[in-house]
């Protein structure tokens, strides 16, 4: 996983609350042998309509989201926070999260920020003034600015920490390497081998 | 260190903690084999291209195929595009990061929890991990084995380690000798109808006493292949002369100084006098009669000599609901004799069953006997070495003469993720493991039986012992 200090993206803005994983990523979806390549199955049902938010050229490239409340909410497929990664997310913002939607994000380096309904408003307006206009998503200070305007947002300690560090599960047990390394200089030479392959 | 006397599962679980959690983490205890199979492994490997990792330890890492192999034609390309896809992805996946795979068609092909043992690499006092709920399979040799997700698949890829949360310990006493006719698989069924489908949620299961050591090795492995239908994600044997017999000269065994260090170590693997189990669960084997299931989870089972429960005697409200829902599902009126229920189909096979002592058994019953009329039966042998073993004992032979339809290695209709399925409302004496609605095919009906009573259903064409096959000639035969 990436570190996430400072990154820039285009910001889109999608003025919707409730969107639940099934909208970010249909069950049709689900069958696939493989933990990337979703990007076209993001908000797929609402991809056909011209209208859609992305479909727009000056969002079409965006990185950063800014959605209403409750965003990630229903079933608990990981394939939603994979969707948003591989369309080129790397920020979600909402001023509430579905918890196991938030956890799945901090697991896969995507930031999933909490804002105020407020600070949500005054985002949308100064993104849509000035569409396809970059923001700034700094999470040392917890902090994203457009323009003039900057808002605070809210990540737990750990998720920031790990997201800071650019450690996932694995990446947390590979920072005890050496206890392994040490483990594995003891094993003894009775344990399993699959290689090289005998009864062949 | 207190000199505390302890359990078989707990010294496994000592010997293999790289890091102890503080503060409530989990242990991180290092893996000693990881099995792989097609199914639950494509998006485990996604991840570690995705994030540019390799599998650490592709020597302690192994791969065969079976969930979705087809048992017959094994020749041609896999018909169903799902099962052919999934397939080829770990042929690449097994290519791109250097693990060994035994492919159809390959004499080590066959149900990831047969190879396993088949090959040595199972052998005692190791932890053993796989994409598969059955892997506790592997506690008969008194290994640590344990089911995993495919996150967690993607872990021990990675890091050849699992963090873990500390589990209790049960212990389950089978005391006594079997009766004729009666064997492991009726043991479990019998211990899963006594502690429920949730009983060993939690625990590590061992399986102790005289009965339990008058086992086999594969036997053992029917019993802990079992333990996850209880609710427990590991079940374990201490392992003795009868593991080291039946481990000592396979291909992956250790061999001089190794095999003799090993079984220094073995020897002080069961548990110590005195060591406290969390919970504890008595069986009598003297008095045990082959068991099937009536309903549609593994715990809702009865001796073969009773009739179909009736709801309205249990007096926990949400499994008489449950039972009365089963036997709408099964189709079963309560207190209809247990050896009336006719079927459709036999299955002998799957993980649980599908060994050479299954294949043994069950051909010992049937041979020179005909097959009822209208009943199917499916022979799946466990791996493709354990079909050639068989073919070199003549069983295939005993197999087609009785009618039933000799087949090629895989998981099959344990699960019916390849062709082989049950159409709906069929009814099948399975000597598989779950019993669940729609498992077989959707709406199927399934009766979880061992390779004994799967045989003489065969022949009688209704739920029977190999006693009920001596009635005709002597009536006082299997009278208990």
């Amino acid at each position: 996983m990436e570190k996430f200090e400072v990154f820039s993206g285009v910001a889109v803005p999608l003025r919707r609350s409730n969107v639940d994983t099934d909208q970010i990523i249909p069950a049709v979806y689900l069958k696939r042998i493989t933990k990337t390549g979703f990007e076209d199955a993001l908000f797929a049902a609402w991809r056909g309509d011209s209208e859609f938010i992305l479909n727009q050229p000056a969002y079409a490239g965006g990185q950063v989201l800014v959605a209403g409340p409750d965003f990630g909410t229903g079933s608990s497929r990981e394939h939603a926070v994979w969707a948003l990664r591989d369309y080129g997310f790397k920020a979600v913002f909402s001023s509430k999260f579905a918890d196991i939607f938030r956890g799945n994000a901090g697991k896969q380096g995507l930031v999933a920020g909490v804002i105020s309904d407020e600070d949500t408003e005054k985002l949308w307006a100064a993104i849509e003034a000035n569409p396809g206009s970059h923001i700034e998503v700094n999470l040392v200070d917890r902090t994203a600015t457009i323009g003039s305007l900057t808002v605070s947002f809210e990540i737990d300690d750990y998720t920031r920490w790990r997201l800071l560090e650019g450690l996932d599960d694995i990446g947390l047990t590979l920072r005890d390497e050496q206890a392994i390394v040490d483990f594995e200089a003891k094993r003894e030479s009775w344990r399993p081998k699959t290689l090289p392959a005998k009864g062949v | 260190m207190s000199n505390k006397p302890l359990t078989l599962a707990e010294k496994v679980w000592n010997n293999h903690l790289v890091a102890r959690g503080e503060n409530g983490s989990p242990d991180l205890l290092y893996i000693d084999l990881h099995l792989v199979h097609e199914v639950t492994s494509p998006q485990a490997f996604d991840g570690l291209r995705l994030a540019g990792r390799p599998v650490r330890r592709p020597d302690l890492t192994i791969a065969t195929e079976d969930h979705n192999t087809p048992t017959l034609d094994i020749d041609k390309p896999i018909a169903d595009p799902t099962s052919r896809t999934q397939i080829q992805t770990l042929r690449n996946n097994a290519a791109e990061f250097g693990i060994r795979i035994h492919s159809l068609g390959d004499v080590n092909q066959g149900i990831v929890h047969v190879v396993g043992p088949q090959l040595g690499l199972t052998m005692p006092g190791i932890t053993v991990v796989c994409g598969d709920s059955h892997t506790s399979t592997h506690g008969a040799f008194g290994a640590l084995a344990m089911g995993i997700g495919t996150s967690e698949v993607e872990h021990v890829l990675a890091t050849q380690t699992l963090p873990l949360k500390p589990f209790k310990t049960m212990a389950i006493n089978v005391e006594g000798t079997l009766r004729p006719g009666v064997t492991a698989k009726d043991i479990i069924l019998a211990v899963i109808a006594k502690i429920g489908t949730g009983g060993g949620q939690g625990y590590v299961l061992e399986y102790r006493g005289s009965a339990i050591r008058a086992l086999s090795i594969e036997a053992r492995m029917t019993i802990c292949n079992m333990s996850i239908e209880a609710g427990a994600r590991a079940g374990m044997v201490a392992p003795d002369q009868i593991t080291y017999d039946y481990l000592e000269g396979r291909p992956h065994a250790p061999q001089g100084a190794d095999w003799n260090e090993a079984v220094a170590y073995w020897n002080t693997l069961p548990s110590d006098e005195g060591a406290v189990y969390d919970a504890e669960v008595f069986l009598d084997a003297n008095t045990l009669d082959p068991f099937v299931t009536w309903g549609t989870n593994p715990g809702q089972g009865v001796s073969l000599l009773d009739n179909v429960p009736n709801p309205a005697d249990i007096a926990d409200p949400n499994e008489r609901a449950a039972a009365e829902r089963a036997l709408e599902y099964m189709d079963l009126v309560a207190g209809t004799p247990m050896k009336q229920i006719a079927v459709d189909t036999v299955f002998l096979g799957s993980c649980t069953n599908s060994r050479i002592e299954d294949l043994r058994a069950a051909a010992s019953i049937i041979k020179g006997k005909t097959k009822a009329e209208g009943v199917r039966m499916l022979v799946v042998p466990g791996s493709a070495k354990v079909r050639l073993e068989a073919e070199a004992e003549g069983l295939d032979k005993v197999f087609k003469d009785f009618g039933a339809e000799w087949r090629f290695a895989g998981c099959s209709m344990c699960l019916g993720m390849n062709p082989d399925q049950l159409a709906p409302g069929e009814r099948a004496a399975s000597t598989s493991n779950r019993n669940f609605e729609g498992r077989q095919g959707k709406g199927a009906r399934t009766h979880l039986v061992s390779p004994l009573v799967a045989a003489a259903t065969a022949i009688r064409g209704t739920l029977s012992s190999p006693a009920d096959l001596d009635d005709a000639a002597s009536s006082t035969a299997g009278a208990n």
